[in-house]
């Protein structure tokens, strides 16, 4: 342990510190270093590798074994994106913990006395915590692609690459899984807990959708559901969507829009409330 | 340079701090007293701009905080409670809130260096002692060489070399020019280090003076005075102004006279006095008078008899 003995060295004073100020590209390295240093991270983008790709993998197998009893409504690609499903889970948690860790923590303190103007520090945190998801998430999703359509080749089910939508859909998967995280952190950044942030993830994107079906008209319902989360932002990974539904760009911005909305009511309550 | 100036906070129906108005100057040690809910970390918070006050402004170095466009170069903080998340490092603790200002990983060594923290800043906050917490908070004050420092309750959790050590970082950082402002509730600790006291009570300044005044205006300066005919000295030292608390049937605390003017009383009417001590009230004792209101004497040990007037 170092004692000052001697009142005016505090040994505090250092010519190295010349700071610029506050760069926005400070606050992105800044959340790049809470992103990677805790072990949720690791934890949950671990997770989502793992389902995209085991459960891939499975999809493909099960057809591979079954065949030729194979549902109706199947399709060689989502059967091997079958784990986009679990994925997003797991990535939508991670967005809402990202922040709701600091309220939980107290470590939001620290982050809004660093950068008081608040704001840089979540769109750091959507810039930081969406590139990383895509960077991670695109690859998983190609080799499963690769590995389920080799698998579905036994009976010549498989579709390649230049098959028409399989790109577009490969990418939108990605940006699905990233835009759900980001939908995420701005529920988190509104409720500022974990539990209640999760809880209205799951309620919004999971539960509430299907209660609007039993409780709407049939002619309600259908003119409702393509603008649901999970429908929406499902046309942008499905290559053959059923016909209630919006064309894969259309539906992607809509889903975007979930998440925009709920970063934007984020930034506002963030700006705010006291801390 | 701290200034809050007219500052009231409501928390619900609760007021936290009201009308609450200081200047605290670079330099010197400034104590932040007060007994627990008293609003000092809500005051700190407010100079930070995590709260926004109700209606006041608080100043650093003549600018809100929020304005600086180097904020932690300005105000260096140590936070009330925890501030870090536990499954992070301190080193990437320090690291994330040195990248926002574009301050880099040697400065991050060289603080943990300084609070002596280097042998457990790979490992995960949530591991930490309290004392180790604080030093952690330390260096995180430090980060950013900033010229005023604030820390509220530096000194708890901390073993007695720790102490020593905080006591003394306090006392250098204000040697070097800095602007140093830190809360407690133990007077004693604040005796040692501070020259100057604000203190709070309720959410409301009670005192804005320097620690020497403080004790001074206590008025419980009191003599002790042992002799084996104490209730005849008693009767000759009576007066309107003089206050007798006995503490044993041969000792007592006079207040209201001089050790010089009872002795001499003693001497004249010839009695044996064996002790003839002035005493002092403590910073401690100061503080407790001035938050506790009228109450002036409050040892609750002793017995305490009032000379009423002859």
């Amino acid at each position: 342990m170092s004692t000052t003995t001697v009142a005016p060295s505090t040994g505090v004073k250092s010519a190295g510190v010349q700071s610029p100020g506050i760069r926005f590209s400070g606050v992105l390295r800044s959340e790049w270093t809470k992103l990677r240093s805790v072990r949720s991270t690791i934890w949950s983008l671990g997770v989502a590798v793992f389902f995209l790709i085991g459960l891939g993998i499975v999809g493909c197998l099960v057809v591979e074994s079954r065949y030729p009893n194979v549902r109706h409504d199947f399709h060689p690609l989502s059967q091997s994106l079958a784990g986009v499903n679990l994925a997003q889970f797991a990535v939508g948690v991670l967005g809402v913990l990202t922040i709701t860790a600091e309220y939980s923590t107290g470590m939001i303190r620290s982050s809004m006395c660093a950068v008081p103007k608040r704001l840089p520090v979540l769109w750091a945190k959507a810039l930081v915590f969406g590139a990383v998801t895509f960077a991670i998430t695109l690859p998983a999703i190609v080799i499963v692609f690769l590995i389920g359509q080799s698998i579905l080749s036994g009976h010549d089910l498989q579709v390649s690459l230049s098959t028409p939508g399989v790109v577009r859909s490969l990418f939108g998967a990605a940006l699905f899984l990233t835009v759900m995280g980001l939908f995420g952190l701005g529920l988190g950044t509104i409720i500022r807990t974990t539990a209640g942030g999760i809880s209205a993830l799951v309620a919004i994107v999971f539960v509430i959708p299907p209660i609007l079906q039993a409780i709407l008209t049939t002619s309600l319902s259908n003119d409702i559901n393509p603008y649901l989360p999970l429908s929406a932002g499902g046309s942008i990974w499905t290559i053959n969507p059923d016909s209630n539904t919006l064309s894969p760009w259309a539906g992607f911005a809509v889903f975007c829009g979930y998440a925009a909305v709920s970063l934007a009511i984020g930034a506002v309550v963030l700006r705010k409330r006291d801390v | 340079m701290i200034e809050v100036n007219n500052v009231t906070k409501h928390y619900g129906p609760t007021v936290a701090v009201r009308e609450l108005s200081f200047k605290i100057k670079p330099g010197i040690v400034t104590g932040f007293l007060g007994p627990n809910g008293a609003g000092k970390s809500t005051t700190m918070r407010l100079i930070l701009g995590l709260d926004a006050p109700d209606s006041g402004t608080t100043l650093v170095n003549g600018k809100p905080y929020v304005e600086h466009s180097a904020p932690l170069c300005e105000v260096g903080a140590l936070l009330e409670a925890r501030s870090v998340h536990t499954g992070r490092s301190a080193r990437n603790h320090l690291l994330a809130l040195a990248q926002t200002h574009g301050v880099g990983r040697a400065r991050v060594d060289e603080m943990i260096d300084l609070v002596g923290l280097h042998d457990v800043a790979s490992g995960r906050v949530g591991g930490f002692s309290l004392g180790m917490g604080q030093r952690l908070g330390i260096a995180q004050a430090l980060l950013c060489d900033p010229n005023t420092v604030m820390l509220d309750e530096p000194v708890n959790g901390l073993d007695p070399e720790g102490i020593q050590w905080v006591r003394n970082l306090l006392k250098g950082l204000a040697a070097e020019g800095r602007t140093v402002f830190v809360s407690s509730h133990l007077m004693s600790e604040m005796a040692l280090t501070a020259e100057h006291l604000v203190v709070i009570g309720k959410g409301e300044l009670i005192a804005d003076m320097s620690v020497a005044d403080f004790v001074a205006s206590a008025s419980s300066n009191v003599v002790r005075v042992r002799s084996p005919r104490l209730p005849e000295l008693i009767d000759a030292l009576k007066a309107p102004t003089v206050t007798v608390k006995s503490i044993e049937p041969s000792l007592a605390e006079i207040g209201g006279l001089t050790a010089e003017q009872i002795g001499d009383a003693a001497a004249a009417h010839s009695i044996a006095v064996h002790e003839l001590t002035p005493v002092q009230a403590s910073l401690e004792e100061a503080f407790m008078e001035l938050t506790q209101g009228a109450v002036q004497f409050h040892a609750s040990t002793t017995q305490e008899t009032e000379v009423t007037p002859a």
